[in-house]
Protein backbone atom coordinates (compact mmCIF):
# COMPACT_ATOMS: atom_id res chain seq x y z
CA UNK A 1 0.00 0.00 0.00
CA UNK A 2 0.99 3.31 -0.47
CA UNK A 3 0.03 6.48 1.03
CA UNK A 4 -0.64 9.73 -0.87
CA UNK A 5 -0.12 13.30 1.03
CA UNK A 6 -1.74 15.75 -0.78
CA UNK A 7 -1.33 19.48 0.17
CA UNK A 8 -3.67 20.93 -2.36
CA UNK A 9 -6.15 20.24 -4.79
CA UNK A 10 -4.00 20.20 -7.81
CA UNK A 11 -1.58 17.62 -5.73
CA UNK A 12 -4.92 15.29 -4.97
CA UNK A 13 -5.95 15.23 -8.44
CA UNK A 14 -2.62 14.44 -9.95
CA UNK A 15 -1.54 11.82 -7.65
CA UNK A 16 -5.69 10.18 -8.14
CA UNK A 17 -4.63 10.52 -11.69
CA UNK A 18 -1.05 8.79 -11.21
CA UNK A 19 -2.55 6.02 -8.62
CA UNK A 20 -6.31 5.85 -10.30
CA UNK A 21 -6.75 2.81 -7.71
CA UNK A 22 -6.01 4.91 -4.96
CA UNK A 23 -9.00 5.55 -2.08
CA UNK A 24 -9.57 9.19 -1.24
CA UNK A 25 -9.52 9.59 2.76
CA UNK A 26 -10.75 12.64 4.60
CA UNK A 27 -12.53 12.02 8.45
CA UNK A 28 -11.54 7.95 7.75
CA UNK A 29 -15.06 7.34 9.40
CA UNK A 30 -16.18 4.88 6.66
CA UNK A 31 -12.55 4.37 4.94
CA UNK A 32 -11.02 3.21 8.37
CA UNK A 33 -13.38 0.70 9.36
CA UNK A 34 -13.04 -1.10 6.38
CA UNK A 35 -9.10 -1.22 6.40
CA UNK A 36 -9.28 -1.90 9.96
CA UNK A 37 -11.37 -4.72 9.50
CA UNK A 38 -9.35 -5.92 6.51
CA UNK A 39 -12.25 -5.63 4.06
CA UNK A 40 -10.65 -3.31 1.99
CA UNK A 41 -6.79 -3.18 1.33
CA UNK A 42 -6.63 -0.61 -1.43
CA UNK A 43 -3.45 0.01 -3.25
CA UNK A 44 -3.04 3.37 -1.73
CA UNK A 45 -4.64 5.58 0.55
CA UNK A 46 -4.84 9.38 -0.78
CA UNK A 47 -5.08 11.63 2.55
CA UNK A 48 -7.19 14.96 1.63
CA UNK A 49 -7.16 16.51 4.73
CA UNK A 50 -4.63 19.39 4.18
CA UNK A 51 -6.21 20.29 0.82
CA UNK A 52 -7.02 23.72 1.66
CA UNK A 53 -9.90 23.86 -1.37
CA UNK A 54 -11.92 21.26 0.07
CA UNK A 55 -11.80 22.59 3.65
CA UNK A 56 -13.49 26.35 2.57
CA UNK A 57 -17.32 27.11 2.09
CA UNK A 58 -18.39 30.38 -0.04
CA UNK A 59 -21.62 32.08 -1.43
CA UNK A 60 -21.46 32.63 -5.28
CA UNK A 61 -24.61 33.64 -6.65
CA UNK A 62 -27.04 33.04 -4.17
CA UNK A 63 -25.48 29.57 -3.85
CA UNK A 64 -23.05 27.44 -1.03
CA UNK A 65 -20.42 25.94 -2.33
CA UNK A 66 -19.38 23.48 -0.01
CA UNK A 67 -15.77 22.39 0.07
CA UNK A 68 -16.04 18.18 -0.03
CA UNK A 69 -13.76 18.28 3.08
CA UNK A 70 -15.58 19.99 5.37
CA UNK A 71 -16.61 18.42 8.90
CA UNK A 72 -20.12 17.97 10.13
CA UNK A 73 -19.21 19.68 13.17
CA UNK A 74 -18.33 23.41 10.93
CA UNK A 75 -21.30 22.76 9.00
CA UNK A 76 -23.28 22.72 12.04
CA UNK A 77 -21.26 25.56 13.66
CA UNK A 78 -21.01 27.72 10.72
CA UNK A 79 -24.00 26.83 8.16
CA UNK A 80 -27.12 26.43 10.44
CA UNK A 81 -28.60 29.50 8.83
CA UNK A 82 -27.92 29.40 5.39
CA UNK A 83 -28.12 25.36 4.54
CA UNK A 84 -30.69 24.37 7.92
CA UNK A 85 -31.50 21.07 6.34
CA UNK A 86 -28.19 19.91 6.40
CA UNK A 87 -27.13 21.42 9.72
CA UNK A 88 -29.91 19.42 10.91
CA UNK A 89 -28.94 15.73 9.50
CA UNK A 90 -25.88 17.09 10.53
CA UNK A 91 -26.46 17.28 14.19
CA UNK A 92 -27.60 13.29 14.11
CA UNK A 93 -24.36 11.90 13.04
CA UNK A 94 -22.53 9.92 14.77
CA UNK A 95 -21.01 11.13 18.16
CA UNK A 96 -19.10 14.13 18.51
CA UNK A 97 -15.79 12.89 17.34
CA UNK A 98 -17.29 11.33 14.45
CA UNK A 99 -18.54 14.71 13.70
CA UNK A 100 -15.48 16.39 14.27
CA UNK A 101 -14.28 14.12 11.46
CA UNK A 102 -16.59 12.85 9.18
CA UNK A 103 -17.75 14.93 6.04
CA UNK A 104 -20.37 15.56 3.73
CA UNK A 105 -17.81 14.65 0.84
CA UNK A 106 -17.26 11.68 2.11
CA UNK A 107 -20.79 10.77 2.76
CA UNK A 108 -21.14 10.82 -1.15
CA UNK A 109 -18.42 9.28 -1.54
CA UNK A 110 -19.20 6.34 0.26
CA UNK A 111 -23.09 6.73 -1.21
CA UNK A 112 -24.43 4.68 1.56
CA UNK A 113 -28.56 4.88 1.24
CA UNK A 114 -28.36 5.22 4.97
CA UNK A 115 -25.71 8.22 4.65
CA UNK A 116 -27.66 11.31 6.69
CA UNK A 117 -26.05 14.04 4.41
CA UNK A 118 -28.04 12.64 0.99
CA UNK A 119 -31.63 13.46 2.06
CA UNK A 120 -31.35 17.57 2.95
CA UNK A 121 -29.24 17.53 -0.24
CA UNK A 122 -31.68 15.89 -2.34
CA UNK A 123 -34.38 18.19 -1.07
CA UNK A 124 -32.04 21.40 -1.55
CA UNK A 125 -31.86 20.08 -5.11
CA UNK A 126 -27.57 20.35 -4.52
CA UNK A 127 -24.97 19.49 -7.45
CA UNK A 128 -22.19 17.63 -6.59
CA UNK A 129 -18.88 19.07 -8.15
CA UNK A 130 -16.46 16.72 -9.51
CA UNK A 131 -12.51 17.10 -10.72
CA UNK A 132 -10.53 14.90 -12.75
CA UNK A 133 -7.24 15.87 -14.80
CA UNK A 134 -9.74 15.97 -17.55
CA UNK A 135 -11.80 18.68 -15.93
CA UNK A 136 -14.57 19.45 -13.85
CA UNK A 137 -18.22 18.39 -14.20
CA UNK A 138 -21.66 19.37 -11.65
CA UNK A 139 -24.07 16.56 -11.44
CA UNK A 140 -27.27 17.28 -9.53
CA UNK A 141 -27.29 15.15 -6.35
CA UNK A 142 -30.35 13.03 -7.54
CA UNK A 143 -28.34 11.78 -10.23
CA UNK A 144 -25.74 11.16 -8.77
CA UNK A 145 -26.38 7.51 -6.73
CA UNK A 146 -26.10 4.75 -9.18
CA UNK A 147 -26.84 1.58 -6.66
CA UNK A 148 -26.02 0.47 -3.19
CA UNK A 149 -22.69 2.38 -1.79
CA UNK A 150 -22.40 3.56 -5.89
CA UNK A 151 -21.92 6.47 -7.58
CA UNK A 152 -20.97 8.36 -10.93
CA UNK A 153 -17.97 8.73 -9.93
CA UNK A 154 -15.21 7.70 -12.19
CA UNK A 155 -11.60 5.97 -10.62
CA UNK A 156 -9.92 9.16 -11.32
CA UNK A 157 -12.48 12.12 -10.27
CA UNK A 158 -12.56 13.78 -6.85
CA UNK A 159 -15.55 15.03 -4.92
CA UNK A 160 -14.45 18.66 -5.06
CA UNK A 161 -17.24 20.89 -3.44
CA UNK A 162 -21.27 20.41 -2.84
CA UNK A 163 -23.36 23.65 -4.43
CA UNK A 164 -26.47 24.01 -2.35
CA UNK A 165 -28.96 27.05 -2.93
CA UNK A 166 -28.60 29.28 0.12
CA UNK A 167 -32.16 28.79 2.23
CA UNK A 168 -35.03 30.66 0.90
CA UNK A 169 -37.94 28.45 2.68
CA UNK A 170 -38.22 26.54 5.38
CA UNK A 171 -36.19 23.12 5.74
CA UNK A 172 -36.84 20.30 7.86
CA UNK A 173 -35.06 16.75 8.61
CA UNK A 174 -36.44 13.62 10.79
CA UNK A 175 -34.36 10.13 11.27
CA UNK A 176 -35.62 7.09 12.70
CA UNK A 177 -32.82 5.03 15.22
CA UNK A 178 -33.14 3.21 18.16
CA UNK A 179 -31.25 5.98 20.43
CA UNK A 180 -30.11 9.24 19.45
CA UNK A 181 -26.47 9.19 18.99
CA UNK A 182 -24.41 6.82 16.96
CA UNK A 183 -27.16 5.84 14.81
CA UNK A 184 -27.05 4.52 11.23
CA UNK A 185 -30.72 5.76 10.42
CA UNK A 186 -33.36 3.22 10.07
CA UNK A 187 -35.25 5.42 7.83
CA UNK A 188 -34.71 9.16 6.86
CA UNK A 189 -37.06 12.14 5.38
CA UNK A 190 -35.96 15.66 4.23
CA UNK A 191 -37.94 18.15 2.87
CA UNK A 192 -37.67 21.77 1.74
CA UNK A 193 -40.36 24.01 0.75
CA UNK A 194 -39.20 26.72 -1.97
CA UNK A 195 -42.02 29.42 -1.99
CA UNK A 196 -39.91 31.37 -4.34
CA UNK A 197 -40.21 29.17 -7.42
CA UNK A 198 -43.09 27.50 -5.71
CA UNK A 199 -41.76 23.76 -5.56
CA UNK A 200 -41.21 21.25 -2.83
CA UNK A 201 -37.65 19.08 -2.36
CA UNK A 202 -37.70 15.92 -0.98
CA UNK A 203 -35.31 13.20 0.23
CA UNK A 204 -35.22 9.94 1.71
CA UNK A 205 -33.08 8.05 3.39
CA UNK A 206 -32.73 4.32 4.35
CA UNK A 207 -35.50 3.15 2.43
CA UNK A 208 -34.39 1.71 -1.33
CA UNK A 209 -31.13 0.93 -2.76
CA UNK A 210 -29.96 4.51 -3.27
CA UNK A 211 -31.21 7.99 -1.11
CA UNK A 212 -33.82 9.21 -3.52
CA UNK A 213 -36.77 11.99 -4.32
CA UNK A 214 -40.50 11.21 -4.16
CA UNK A 215 -41.29 13.07 -7.12
CA UNK A 216 -44.81 12.63 -6.70
CA UNK A 217 -45.11 13.85 -3.90
CA UNK A 218 -43.22 16.93 -4.68
CA UNK A 219 -45.37 17.51 -7.53
CA UNK A 220 -48.82 16.75 -5.77
CA UNK A 221 -47.71 19.16 -2.54
CA UNK A 222 -46.57 21.91 -5.05
CA UNK A 223 -49.30 21.69 -7.35
CA UNK A 224 -52.21 21.46 -4.26
CA UNK A 225 -50.53 24.24 -2.22
CA UNK A 226 -50.78 26.50 -5.49
CA UNK A 227 -54.17 25.50 -7.11
CA UNK A 228 -55.85 26.33 -2.89
CA UNK A 229 -53.63 29.62 -3.06
CA UNK A 230 -51.93 28.60 0.20
CA UNK A 231 -48.19 29.78 -1.26
CA UNK A 232 -49.39 33.07 -1.15
CA UNK A 233 -52.39 32.62 1.81
CA UNK A 234 -50.34 31.11 4.14
CA UNK A 235 -53.27 29.37 5.31
CA UNK A 236 -53.53 26.15 7.21
CA UNK A 237 -52.32 23.10 6.12
CA UNK A 238 -55.61 20.93 4.92
CA UNK A 239 -55.11 17.31 6.93
CA UNK A 240 -55.85 15.52 4.07
CA UNK A 241 -53.05 17.01 1.78
CA UNK A 242 -50.60 16.09 4.60
CA UNK A 243 -52.09 12.62 4.81
CA UNK A 244 -51.45 12.19 1.06
CA UNK A 245 -48.18 13.63 0.40
CA UNK A 246 -47.04 11.00 3.58
CA UNK A 247 -48.98 7.95 1.22
CA UNK A 248 -46.90 9.47 -1.79
CA UNK A 249 -43.46 9.63 -0.18
CA UNK A 250 -44.36 5.75 0.95
CA UNK A 251 -45.13 5.03 -2.56
CA UNK A 252 -41.58 6.31 -3.57
CA UNK A 253 -39.79 3.95 -1.27
CA UNK A 254 -38.47 0.68 -2.18
CA UNK A 255 -37.58 -0.40 1.10
CA UNK A 256 -35.78 -3.87 1.87
CA UNK A 257 -35.89 -5.89 5.44
CA UNK A 258 -32.62 -5.92 7.56
CA UNK A 259 -31.04 -5.79 10.75
CA UNK A 260 -32.00 -2.50 11.27
CA UNK A 261 -35.59 -2.84 10.67
CA UNK A 262 -38.55 -4.44 8.34
CA UNK A 263 -39.31 -2.80 5.36
CA UNK A 264 -43.22 -1.94 6.55
CA UNK A 265 -41.91 -0.82 9.51
CA UNK A 266 -39.94 1.78 7.27
CA UNK A 267 -42.55 2.66 4.70
CA UNK A 268 -44.97 3.28 8.18
CA UNK A 269 -42.23 5.48 9.53
CA UNK A 270 -41.68 7.35 6.14
CA UNK A 271 -45.04 8.08 6.19
CA UNK A 272 -45.33 9.84 9.77
CA UNK A 273 -41.98 11.69 9.30
CA UNK A 274 -43.32 13.16 5.61
CA UNK A 275 -46.54 14.05 7.49
CA UNK A 276 -44.80 15.76 10.51
CA UNK A 277 -41.74 17.15 8.46
CA UNK A 278 -44.60 19.00 6.74
CA UNK A 279 -46.68 20.09 9.38
CA UNK A 280 -43.33 21.73 11.04
CA UNK A 281 -42.09 23.07 7.52
CA UNK A 282 -45.39 24.79 6.83
CA UNK A 283 -45.83 26.43 10.23
CA UNK A 284 -42.28 27.59 10.12
CA UNK A 285 -43.58 29.45 6.56
CA UNK A 286 -46.67 30.67 8.20
CA UNK A 287 -44.72 32.41 11.17
CA UNK A 288 -42.35 33.96 8.42
CA UNK A 289 -44.73 35.86 6.74
CA UNK B 1 7.07 5.18 6.20
CA UNK B 2 8.16 7.50 8.74
CA UNK B 3 5.60 9.74 10.99
CA UNK B 4 6.41 12.64 12.73
CA UNK B 5 3.68 13.89 15.36
CA UNK B 6 3.94 16.34 18.08
CA UNK B 7 2.79 14.26 21.10
CA UNK B 8 2.18 15.38 24.40
CA UNK B 9 3.63 18.33 23.61
CA UNK B 10 6.81 16.76 22.82
CA UNK B 11 7.76 16.02 18.85
CA UNK B 12 7.87 12.43 18.09
CA UNK B 13 9.19 10.05 15.30
CA UNK B 14 7.96 6.61 14.41
CA UNK B 15 9.33 4.75 11.33
CA UNK B 16 7.83 1.63 9.61
CA UNK B 17 4.88 2.66 10.22
CA UNK B 18 2.56 0.65 7.61
CA UNK B 19 0.41 2.63 5.61
CA UNK B 20 -2.80 0.88 6.73
CA UNK B 21 -2.03 1.78 10.47
CA UNK B 22 -4.45 3.87 12.52
CA UNK B 23 -3.30 6.72 15.16
CA UNK B 24 -4.31 4.99 17.53
CA UNK B 25 -2.08 1.32 16.95
CA UNK B 26 0.66 4.23 16.30
CA UNK B 27 -0.17 5.57 19.75
CA UNK B 28 0.21 2.22 21.46
CA UNK B 29 2.18 0.25 19.91
CA UNK B 30 4.93 2.86 18.39
CA UNK B 31 5.67 5.46 21.27
CA UNK B 32 4.74 3.63 24.32
CA UNK B 33 1.53 5.33 25.10
CA UNK B 34 -1.38 2.67 25.96
CA UNK B 35 -3.93 5.22 27.62
CA UNK B 36 -6.35 5.14 24.44
CA UNK B 37 -7.71 1.73 24.32
CA UNK B 38 -8.47 -0.18 21.30
CA UNK B 39 -11.69 -1.43 21.81
CA UNK B 40 -14.16 -1.35 18.80
CA UNK B 41 -11.98 -0.14 15.54
CA UNK B 42 -14.95 1.09 14.42
CA UNK B 43 -15.64 4.97 15.68
CA UNK B 44 -18.91 3.18 18.07
CA UNK B 45 -17.03 3.33 21.51
CA UNK B 46 -14.93 6.38 21.67
CA UNK B 47 -12.23 4.05 24.32
CA UNK B 48 -9.13 5.69 21.52
CA UNK B 49 -10.92 9.14 21.89
CA UNK B 50 -7.49 11.89 21.76
CA UNK B 51 -7.10 15.12 20.33
CA UNK B 52 -5.98 15.72 17.19
CA UNK B 53 -5.37 19.47 16.35
CA UNK B 54 -7.44 20.99 19.31
CA UNK B 55 -10.82 18.06 18.72
CA UNK B 56 -11.49 15.00 20.12
CA UNK B 57 -11.37 12.21 17.46
CA UNK B 58 -11.39 8.27 17.91
CA UNK B 59 -8.01 7.36 16.98
CA UNK B 60 -8.75 4.26 15.84
CA UNK B 61 -10.49 6.10 12.53
CA UNK B 62 -7.51 8.32 12.07
CA UNK B 63 -5.01 6.91 9.43
CA UNK B 64 -1.34 6.92 11.07
CA UNK B 65 -0.01 8.88 8.11
CA UNK B 66 -2.60 11.66 8.38
CA UNK B 67 -1.59 12.41 11.72
CA UNK B 68 1.48 13.73 10.02
CA UNK B 69 2.54 17.06 11.75
CA UNK B 70 -0.36 16.86 13.38
CA UNK B 71 -0.65 17.70 17.35
CA UNK B 72 -1.88 15.27 19.64
CA UNK B 73 -3.00 15.11 22.87
CA UNK B 74 -3.96 11.97 24.59
CA UNK B 75 -4.75 11.11 28.20
CA UNK B 76 -1.47 10.56 29.38
CA UNK B 77 -0.76 14.41 28.30
CA UNK B 78 -3.91 15.92 30.22
CA UNK B 79 -1.67 16.97 32.90
CA UNK B 80 2.33 17.50 33.63
CA UNK B 81 4.65 14.34 34.82
CA UNK B 82 2.77 12.61 37.47
CA UNK B 83 -0.41 15.17 38.16
CA UNK B 84 -3.86 14.20 37.61
CA UNK B 85 -6.20 17.02 35.52
CA UNK B 86 -9.16 18.07 37.62
CA UNK B 87 -11.63 15.75 35.46
CA UNK B 88 -9.00 12.68 36.29
CA UNK B 89 -9.10 13.45 39.87
CA UNK B 90 -13.15 13.71 39.48
CA UNK B 91 -13.20 10.33 38.07
CA UNK B 92 -11.15 9.20 41.11
CA UNK B 93 -13.05 10.83 43.75
CA UNK B 94 -16.44 9.85 42.38
CA UNK B 95 -15.49 6.46 41.74
CA UNK B 96 -16.25 6.91 38.12
CA UNK B 97 -14.26 3.81 37.05
CA UNK B 98 -15.34 0.19 36.60
CA UNK B 99 -13.56 -1.99 34.64
CA UNK B 100 -11.48 1.13 33.67
CA UNK B 101 -11.20 0.22 29.85
CA UNK B 102 -13.78 3.30 28.60
CA UNK B 103 -12.48 6.08 31.22
CA UNK B 104 -9.78 7.38 29.01
CA UNK B 105 -11.72 8.28 26.54
CA UNK B 106 -14.43 9.35 28.65
CA UNK B 107 -12.11 11.87 30.70
CA UNK B 108 -10.71 13.01 27.20
CA UNK B 109 -14.26 14.09 26.24
CA UNK B 110 -15.68 15.30 29.10
CA UNK B 111 -11.82 17.47 29.43
CA UNK B 112 -12.60 18.70 26.13
CA UNK B 113 -16.62 19.77 26.79
CA UNK B 114 -15.31 21.45 29.99
CA UNK B 115 -12.65 23.25 28.26
CA UNK B 116 -15.62 24.78 25.79
CA UNK B 117 -18.51 24.73 28.75
CA UNK B 118 -17.02 25.16 32.18
CA UNK B 119 -20.66 24.76 33.86
CA UNK B 120 -22.68 22.46 31.23
CA UNK B 121 -25.86 21.03 31.90
CA UNK B 122 -27.01 17.73 32.20
CA UNK B 123 -28.33 17.66 28.50
CA UNK B 124 -25.19 18.92 27.37
CA UNK B 125 -23.23 16.20 29.62
CA UNK B 126 -24.68 13.78 27.42
CA UNK B 127 -24.80 14.70 24.13
CA UNK B 128 -20.60 15.27 25.11
CA UNK B 129 -20.11 11.73 25.74
CA UNK B 130 -22.64 10.41 23.22
CA UNK B 131 -19.63 9.15 21.24
CA UNK B 132 -18.08 7.05 24.48
CA UNK B 133 -19.27 3.97 25.59
CA UNK B 134 -19.14 2.14 28.91
CA UNK B 135 -19.62 -1.78 29.03
CA UNK B 136 -20.20 -1.78 32.83
CA UNK B 137 -22.89 1.00 31.85
CA UNK B 138 -21.59 2.89 35.13
CA UNK B 139 -23.07 6.22 33.48
CA UNK B 140 -24.42 7.25 36.80
CA UNK B 141 -20.95 8.05 38.25
CA UNK B 142 -19.60 9.11 35.11
CA UNK B 143 -21.86 11.79 35.37
CA UNK B 144 -21.39 12.44 38.76
CA UNK B 145 -17.56 12.49 38.20
CA UNK B 146 -18.57 15.45 35.13
CA UNK B 147 -20.52 17.83 37.54
CA UNK B 148 -18.15 17.50 40.02
CA UNK B 149 -14.55 18.03 37.81
CA UNK B 150 -17.32 21.15 36.45
CA UNK B 151 -15.77 24.39 37.93
CA UNK B 152 -12.40 23.05 38.94
CA UNK B 153 -11.09 23.13 35.40
CA UNK B 154 -8.63 26.25 34.74
CA UNK B 155 -10.26 28.53 32.27
CA UNK B 156 -7.83 28.48 30.15
CA UNK B 157 -7.38 25.37 27.47
CA UNK B 158 -3.68 25.80 28.97
CA UNK B 159 -3.17 21.66 28.87
CA UNK B 160 -3.52 21.45 24.73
Amino acid sequence: MVFLHATSLADAVAALSAHPGAVPIAGGTDVMVEVNFDRRRPAALLDLTRVPELSRWWVEDGRVRLGAGIPYARVIAELGDRLPGLAMAARTVGSPQIRNRGTVGGNLGAASPAGDSHPPLLAAGAEVELVSNRGRRRVPVCEFYTGVKRNVLAPDELIEAVWVDSVAGPQQFSKIGTRNAMVISVAAFALALHPERQQVGTGIGSAAPTPRRAREAEELLAGELDAAGLWESRGPLPATLAEEFGSRVCAAAAPIDDVRGSAAYRVHSLRVMARRTLTWAWNDYRKAA
Amino acid sequence: MRVTTTVNGETRHADDVSESESLLYLLRERLGLPGSKNACEQGECGSCTVYLDGVPACSCLVAAGQAEGSDVVTVEGLAPGRDLDPVQEAFVECGAVQCGFCTPGFVVSAHDLLARCPNPGDDEIREALAGNLCRCTGYEKILDAVRCAAGRMPSERSTV
